[in-house]
C-alpha cells in the first residue's frame, strides 16, 4: 500500500518581487502508511517550501507534477480541507497570533478538525481536561495556554507548542519542519517522545532536519537527501550517519 | 472560549443573507404626519404628557436647532438630509396586556426570535401578564420604535432604591430630578444633532443610583427601529450619586430598509463623588447594502461628567453598523483625581464610513485617562479616529494614555488617525502610541493549516486584535461583541 503519500515530479515556485524563481524541481517522494521518513538537505535546498505546497499555501504556484494523499489529490485543495483530511505541519516558523488566547486557538483548530470529520465537537470542560494531559506530557507550563499564540514563546516554547498541536488535532500524517531546532537536550527527548508514542499503523510523518541526534531518538525508516528541489538520494537510518561525518559533498556529486 | 465556535455557527446560519436582522415588523404604528416645525414639537410634548417645563425646553432647543448648521468638518459624505421627510414620532398601538404569549402578535414575538431574545424575557417584552415574575441577571428596557413596550425587574431595582424608567415617565414621576439633571452635560445648544435630539426626542432610557448604592443588576436597553422613516431619537440620562456603581449595556439591531434613516440619540451621564458608572454599546445598524445604499446615519452626542472627586465614567463601545457613524463618547474630569476611559472598536466594511474618537477634557488635578481605539477598515470603507485630549489649567499632574491600532483588511480601504492634544498645564503628561497593520498572509495560512476556514481565521484574528477592548464588555456581551466583529467582516477577504 504505498499510495499513501505519493509525490511525483513536483515543480514549484515562488514570485521572487516580479520575477518567478523555481525551488522544487521534479521532486518525486512516497511515504506510505505508518512509516516515517527523514528529509536532510543543505539550507535553501526547498526542504520548507515542499512542507508548505503540501499544507497549502498558496504564494507558492506548483507548475508541474502531482501529489496525492490518501487517494485525493491533495494540490486542489483548501489547507484546511488538508488538515481535515489529516495533514498537520509543525512551522520551521511558527507564527505569532497577537491577542489571540492560545487555549481558545486550540480548542477552535480541534473543533475545526473534528467537525470537518464528522466527529463530536469538544465542550470546554474535555478539552482542558485533553489539553492538560498533553501539556503535562510536553512539561509545558499551563501559562503557555493562557498567553497569546507565539508571542513572546521562546524558539523552544514555540516548537513545543507545535507538536502540542499535533498532538491535539490527531493527523494520520505530520511534517515536522526542523522542529528540533532551538531545543535543548532535555526538550529534544520530550518532543521525540511525543512524536513517537503516536507512531502507530496509522501515522506517518515526514521530519525535516539537520542532525543527525533527532534520528537516534525518532527512528526513521528511510532518509531522503535533498538538494535544488529534488530528492537525491534514498537510503536507510544509515544515511544520516553518514551525512553527519561527511557532508553533502559525495551525494551532491553523484547526483551531479 | 466557546464564543468563537458560537461565532462560526452563527455564520453559517447567517450565510444565506448577509444581514439577517434585517426585518421589518408589521405592527399598528400611531405616527405622526412627515415633518419638522414648532406644532411637531408640541405634538410630541402632548402626547408625552409632558409638563410645561418640558414643553419649554424642547421648544428652546428647537429654537437654537434653527439656527444652526449640520457641521462638515467629519471625514464622512452622504447627501443632503432632508429634515422635513421623516416621521418624528411613531408608537405601537396601545391594546390590553396579553395574557400569555400565544396572545402576542406573532410578528412582534418573531422579532424578537431574530434577535435571539429568550423566550421568558420575550414574554416581558411583550408585556405578558405575570412574566415578571420570572428572574432575570439582565434588566431590559426595550424601546419597541421609540417607545418603551416593556420595563422588567423595576421591583428589585426600587428595593435597591434604584430608579430605572423610560425617560418619558422619569419627566413624569420624577420631575425634580429631570429637571435637575436634563441637559446638564450636553446643553440643548450644543451641537446641530444634539439640539435636534432635545427637541423631538420620543424615548430612552432613565437611571438614577442613590448614594452608595450598588445596582444589584446590570441594566441593558435594546433598542430597535421599525417604523418606514421614523428617525430615532433616543435620550438617555444616567446620574451615580455619591459611591453609586452602575453598568449598563445599550445594544441595537435594525431591519432592513431603502431609505436612509437618521439617528440621533443623546446620553449623558452624571458620576459624583467616588461614583462609577460604565457604559458599554454593542451597535448593529443597517450598514446598508454592498454599495452602502439604505443603510443607517448614526449620530449620536455621548457624553459623561465626572462631577465628584475619585469619580470614574468609562465608555466601551463596540461599533459594526451604520452606513455612516459620527460619534464622539467623552469624558469631562472636573472632580480631583477622577477617571475617564475609553475602549472602543470601530468596524467598517463595503461602503461604510465612520468617525468616531473621544475627547477627554480634564479640568481637575490628578485626573486620568485612557483611550484604547482599534479600528478594523475592509471593503471600501472608510475609518477615522479623531481623538482630543485637553488639559486645562487646573489640571496639575493629570495623565492621559491614548493607543490607537489600524488594522486593513485589503488595500481598498482606508483608516486615518487624527489626535488633537492641547495642554495648558506644565504637569500634565500626554501618552500618544499608533499603530497601522494588516492581517498577514503567514497569520491567515497558520490558522488555515490547523483547520479553520478563512473567515474563521480572520474572526480569531480581529478578535485578538481587540481582545483589550472586549475584555472591558460585560460577559455576554463580549460574546456578541465577538459574533458581530467576525458576522460584519464577512466576505472580506479572499
Ligand atoms: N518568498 C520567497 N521569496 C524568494 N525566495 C524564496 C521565498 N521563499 C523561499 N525562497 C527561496 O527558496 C529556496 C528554498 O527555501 P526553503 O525555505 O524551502 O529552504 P530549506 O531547504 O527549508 O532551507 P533551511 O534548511 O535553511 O530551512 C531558498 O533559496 C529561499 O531563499
Ligand atoms: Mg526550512
Amino acid at each position: 500500500m504505498s499510495d499513501f503519500l505519493k509525490i511525483q515530479g513536483l515543480q514549484a515556485r515562488i514570485d521572487a518581487d516580479g520575477t518567478p524563481k523555481d525551488i522544487l524541481k521534479g521532486l518525486d517522494l512516497e511515504i506510505p502508511k505508518g512509516e516515517v521518513h527523514a528529509i536532510m538537505g543543505p539550507n535553501g535546498s526547498g526542504k520548507s517550501t515542499l512542507s508548505y505546497v503540501l499544507a497549502g499555501r498558496d504564494d507558492y504556484e506548483v507548475t508541474g507534477g502531482s501529489a496525492t494523499f490518501k487517494g485525493q489529490d491533495l494540490l486542489a485543495l483548501e489547507p484546511e480541507e488538508r488538515a481535515a483530511l489529516g495533514l498537520f505541519l509543525a512551522f520551521q516558523s511558527p507564527v505569532e497570533l497577537p491577542g489571540v488566547n492560545n487555549a481558545n486557538f486550540l480548542r477552535t483548530a480541534v473543533n475545526a478538525v473534528r467537525r470537518a470529520r464528522g466527529e463530536a465537537e469538544m465542550d470546554a470542560v474535555a478539552f482542558l481536561k485533553a489539553v492538560r494531559a498533553e501539556t503535562k506530557h510536553l512539561s509545558m507550563s499551563d501559562d503557555m495556554l493562557k498567553r497569546a499564540v507565539n508571542v513572546g514563546f521562546s524558539g523552544g516554547e514555540k516548537k513545543r507548542n507545535e507538536v502540542l498541536q499535533m498532538r491535539l488535532l490527531q493527523p494520520s500524517f505530520a511534517i515536522l519542519d526542523e522542529t528540533d531546532s532551538g531545543l535543548d537536550i532535555d526538550a529534544l527527548r520530550i518532543v521525540a517522545e511525543g512524536v513517537n508514542s503516536l507512531r502507530s499503523p496509522d501515522f506517518s510523518a515526514l521530519v525535516i532536519t539537520h542532525h543527525q541526534r533527532l534520528l537516534d531518538y525518532i527512528v526513521p525508516d528511510r532518509v531522503h537527501v535533498m538538494a535544488h528541489g529534488r530528492i537525491i538520494h534514498s537510503g536507510g537510518p544509515d544515511i544520516a550517519k553518514t551525512l553527519e561525518k561527511q557532508g553533502y559533498t559525495q551525494f551532491l556529486e553523484a547526483a551531479a | 472560549m466557546p464564543a468563537v465556535t458560537e461565532t462560526r455557527e452563527t455564520v453559517e446560519k447567517l450565510a444565506k443573507s448577509s444581514y439577517e436582522w434585517g426585518f421589518e415588523t408589521d405592527i399598528e404604528m400611531d405616527i405622526a404626519p412627515k415633518g419638522l416645525n414648532e406644532e411637531t414639537v408640541r405634538l410630541i410634548s402632548e402626547r408625552k404628557g409632558e409638563p410645561q417645563w418640558m414643553l419649554d425646553w424642547r421648544l428652546k432647543a428647537f429654537r437654537a436647532w434653527l439656527e444652526m448648521e449640520e457641521p462638515t468638518w467629519a471625514h464622512i459624505h452622504h447627501p443632503p438630509i432632508d429634515y422635513q421627510d421623516a416621521h418624528y414620532f411613531a408608537q405601537p398601538k396601545k391594546k390590553p396586556g396579553p395574557k400569555s404569549l400565544d396572545e402576542v402578535d406573532p410578528e412582534l414575538l418573531k422579532t424578537y426570535a431574530k434577535l435571539g431574545i429568550p423566550l421568558h424575557e420575550q414574554a416581558l417584552l411583550a408585556g405578558v401578564e405575570g412574566a415578571e415574575e420570572a428572574r432575570l441577571p439582565v434588566a431590559v428596557d426595550a424601546v419597541f420604535d421609540s417607545v418603551s413596550v416593556a420595563t422588567t425587574f423595576r421591583k428589585t431595582l426600587a428595593e435597591a432604591g434604584v430608579i430605572f424608567c423610560p425617560i418619558s415617565e422619569a419627566i413624569r414621576e420624577h420631575p425634580e430630578l429631570v429637571q435637575k439633571y436634563l441637559g446638564t452635560v450636553v446643553p440643548v445648544s450644543d451641537n446641530f444633532f444634539g439640539a435636534l435630539n432635545s427637541a423631538v426626542f420620543t424615548d430612552g432610557s432613565f437611571v438614577y443610583i442613590p448614594e452608595g448604592v450598588r445596582c444589584p443588576m446590570e441594566l441593558s436597553t435594546y433598542f430597535r427601529i421599525n417604523a418606514r422613516n421614523t428617525g430615532q431619537f433616543e435620550r438617555t440620562l444616567i446620574i451615580a450619586e455619591d459611591r453609586a456603581t452602575v453598568s449598563y449595556l445599550e445594544g441595537c439591531t435594525a431591519p432592513q430598509r431603502d431609505e436612509n434613516q437618521l439617528h440621533a440619540a443623546v446620553v449623558e451621564l452624571i458620576a459624583m463623588e467616588d461614583a462609577s458608572i460604565k457604559y458599554s454599546t454593542v451597535q448593529n445598524w443597517y450598514p446598508g447594502d454592498d454599495e452602502g445604499r439604505g443603510g443607517i446615519y448614526n449620530f449620536v452626542t455621548k457624553r459623561g461628567i465626572c462631577r465628584g472627586a475619585r469619580s470614574k465614567i468609562s465608555w466601551t463601545q463596540v461599533e459594526t453598523g451604520s452606513a455612516i457613524t459620527w460619534k464622539y463618547p467623552s469624558c469631562v474630569l472636573a472632580g480631583e483625581g477622577s477617571v475617564g476611559e475609553f475602549y472602543s472598536v470601530a468596524v467598517t466594511n463595503n461602503h461604510q464610513q465612520a468617525d468616531t474618537g473621544t475627547k477627554m477634557i480634564h479640568l481637575a488635578p490628578n485626573t486620568r485617562s485612557t483611550i484604547i481605539a482599534k479600528t478594523i477598515s475592509a471593503g471600501h470603507s472608510d475609518s477615522t479616529y479623531r481623538g482630543l485630549v485637553r488639559m486645562q489649567p487646573k489640571a496639575r499632574n493629570a495623565r492621559n494614555f491614548t493607543q490607537c491600532d489600524s488594522l486593513l483588511i485589503g488595500d481598498q480601504c482606508g483608516a486615518h488617525t487624527v489626535p488633537y492634544i492641547e495642554s495648558r498645564n506644565m504637569t500634565a503628561r500626554v501618552e500618544h502610541e499608533a499603530t497601522t497593520s494588516k492581517i498577514s498572509e503567514d497569520q491567515l495560512f497558520y490558522c488555515r493549516s490547523r483547520g479553520l476556514s478563512e473567515e474563521d481565521a480572520v474572526g480569531l484574528i480581529v478578535n485578538g486584535f481587540c481582545r483589550e477592548v472586549l475584555k472591558e464588555l460585560p460577559m455576554e456581551f463580549a460574546v456578541e461583541a465577538q459574533k458581530l466583529l467576525q458576522i460584519s467582516l464577512e466576505g472580506s477577504v479572499g
